[in-house]
């Protein structure tokens, strides 16, 4: 019975192609212009502490979501860090092969309660390791448009 | 069936803006801090979240109310959204007032955010989707359309013009000039701007229509025990109602939102209201339109069918009328960030019968209000009774 009931041949259901035509225009927020704008100008991260409950966000925040106090204490935080963890994607969001792996982690930022999403580089899949220390690449000063892709990747700290 | 007794404690709200330059969640957080501010508790003394948010094309954010659950307090609490499109503010009281009354919370904190600037290349495009792929979406439909034929099936069928109905956009501009969140108050509008202004889809014109805003409000709401302790002005939540009508507009009555109507008779029931004419002293029906104050005002059963206008001419529903109706300045007025619209008018009453609305305050100190909100594909009605 599902066999017939399910197209199986595209052309022969009646159908139309339409589509949902918005746009979205995100604002980066009160904490998030300051965080970018840093990282354009100076390409430094910022965060802010919770002074109540002991937490630096990074990236920053208004507020803090544990407490709701409102964050007003600003710190610069270093840009290197450690693999919390990774993988590595092999296919694009058409299930396309990609040309050469990407690697992608989470970046636990040194000194903070929180850190970035970002891709890694620099560094063989087979390379990489739970723990590495990183740090960011940003792009440079002239290209940098006050965006999470100001930074190009995190690499492998030498040494 | 016993139910615990439910209040509100406490309500705030960011300004109403064309374009914040705040994210969603700093837009929540503020409101919320405020609510919770203004009652004195904090995020411990919450035990669950409700989140109200309309539409996930507005904020360009899918799964909106988990993107906005730290800005709305809900870190490590139980959270829920609440979502039947503009019905949305205040269906999410009616939820709160469900988890408490139930006996499972002690308190619930209440947060609506909506931001519609960030909807490109206007928020109109979030609708678009929402009519029939098939039968009606080839037409190029937009949302006015719904409006402009339900308005002039509502004017053909009491013999309206259009000034009875531009009187409810004056009156609720020059209400929201006295409210310090409003984005549209103007104390010097006239019927003539309002018949003067671009004709969208006749028979709506530019100021027939609220403003396209972001903001957000939010709400404390308490079990009896606490709402004592906590406050010596608990407002409580005297009834609850929401109703559905078809989803096909072409099957609806246009002219008379029944859906209202079942919606208001379920909260009356249960708030005890007989004649709510006596019964209740201030409205705050829901008014994306100028057209659709009226029509609420009669789906509430606050007027005849058709005779609401008239008593907006009579200067009735003015805020020293005998029944004040949006005396925030409503979504004309203050402005319309969709799901927080709808909780700012439950806020409204909240600080109306405290005695807290400043320089909104009507006379005659109301003892019981009502509440209500429209929207899901136009045909849902939800009602909240609120009493001192």
């Amino acid at each position: 019975m599902a066999l017939i009931e399910r197209v199986t041949r595209l052309d022969q259901t009646k159908a139309w192609l339409g589509e949902i035509p918005i746009q979205s225009r995100y604002t980066v927020g009160i904490a998030g212009e300051r965080f970018f704008r840093e990282i354009q100008e100076h390409g430094r991260f910022l965060g802010t502490r919770c002074p109540e409950c002991d937490l630096i966000y990074v990236p920053p925040r208004l507020y803090c979501e544990a407490c709701f106090a409102h964050l007003e204490e600003w710190v610069e935080v270093p840009t290197t860090g450690y693999v919390y963890t990774y993988t590595v994607v092999h296919q694009d969001l058409d299930g396309e092969p990609l040309p050469e792996p990407r690697l992608l982690a989470f970046i636990q930022l040194d000194g903070t309660d929180g850190g970035l999403v970002h891709f890694l580089g620099d560094v063989e899949p087979d390379q990489v390791r739970l723990g590495m220390r990183v740090e960011a690449v940003f792009k440079e000063k002239a290209e940098r448009r006050g965006s999470i892709l100001d930074i190009v990747h995190f690499r492998p700290v030498k040494g | 069936m016993s139910r615990d007794r439910v209040a509100i404690v406490g309500a705030g709200m960011t300004k109403f803006v064309r374009r914040a330059q705040e994210t969603p969640k700093e837009l929540a957080w503020e409101a919320a801090s405020k609510a919770l501010e203004s009652c004195e508790m904090t995020l411990d003394d919450i035990d669950a979240v409700v989140i109200g948010t309309a539409p996930e094309a507005f904020d360009g954010v899918h799964m909106k109310s988990e993107y906005l659950s730290d800005g709305a307090g809900g870190w490590g609490k139980p959270v829920i959204r609440g979502y039947v499109g503009g019905g949305t503010g205040v269906f999410s009281v009616i939820q709160g007032w469900y988890h408490v009354a139930s006996g499972l919370f002690d308190t619930v904190l209440v947060v609506c955010e909506e931001k519609m600037s960030s909807c490109q290349p206007h928020p109109q495009g979030a609708f678009l989707t929402i009519f029939d792929h098939t039968l009606e979406r080839p037409l190029g439909p937009n949302l006015l359309w719904i409006f402009a034929l339900e308005m002039n099936a509502y004017m053909s069928r009491y013999g309206l013009n259009k000034r009875d109905i531009a009187l409810v956009s004056v009156k609720n501009k020059r209400n929201a000039a006295d409210h310090p969140a409003a984005l549209l108050g103007d104390p010097n509008i006239t019927v003539e701007d309002v018949l003067n202004s671009e004709v969208l889809a006749w028979p709506v014109q530019r100021l027939d229509v609220s403003p396209i805003s972001d903001g957000a409000v939010a709400i404390v709401m308490a079990a009896e025990s606490v709402a004592r302790r906590v406050t010596n002005k608990p407002v409580w939540v005297e009834g609850v109602g929401w109703s559905l009508d078809t989803a096909y507009w072409t099957n609806r009555d246009l002219s008379y939102p029944t859906y209202v109507e079942e919606a208001a008779r379920m909260a009356y029931k249960m708030a005890g209201i007989t004649e709510p004419r006596k019964q209740i002293h201030i409205a705050e029906p829901y008014d994306p339109f100028d057209y659709k104050e009226l029509h609420h005002l009669e789906g509430l059963m606050l007027f005849d069918k058709g005779k609401a206008p008239e008593a907006t001419a009579l200067g009735i529903t003015q805020r020293d009328g005998d029944l004040p109706v949006c005396p925030s300045g409503g979504l004309l007025g203050v402005g319309n960030p969709i799901a927080a619209a709808g909780l700012m008018k439950v806020a409204e009453i909240f600080w109306q019968l405290r005695g807290e609305a400043g320089d909104r305050q009507v006379p005659g100190q109301p003892r019981r209000g009502v509440a209500q909100a429209w929207g899901d594909l136009m045909q849902v009605g939800t009602v909240v009774v609120l009493g001192i």
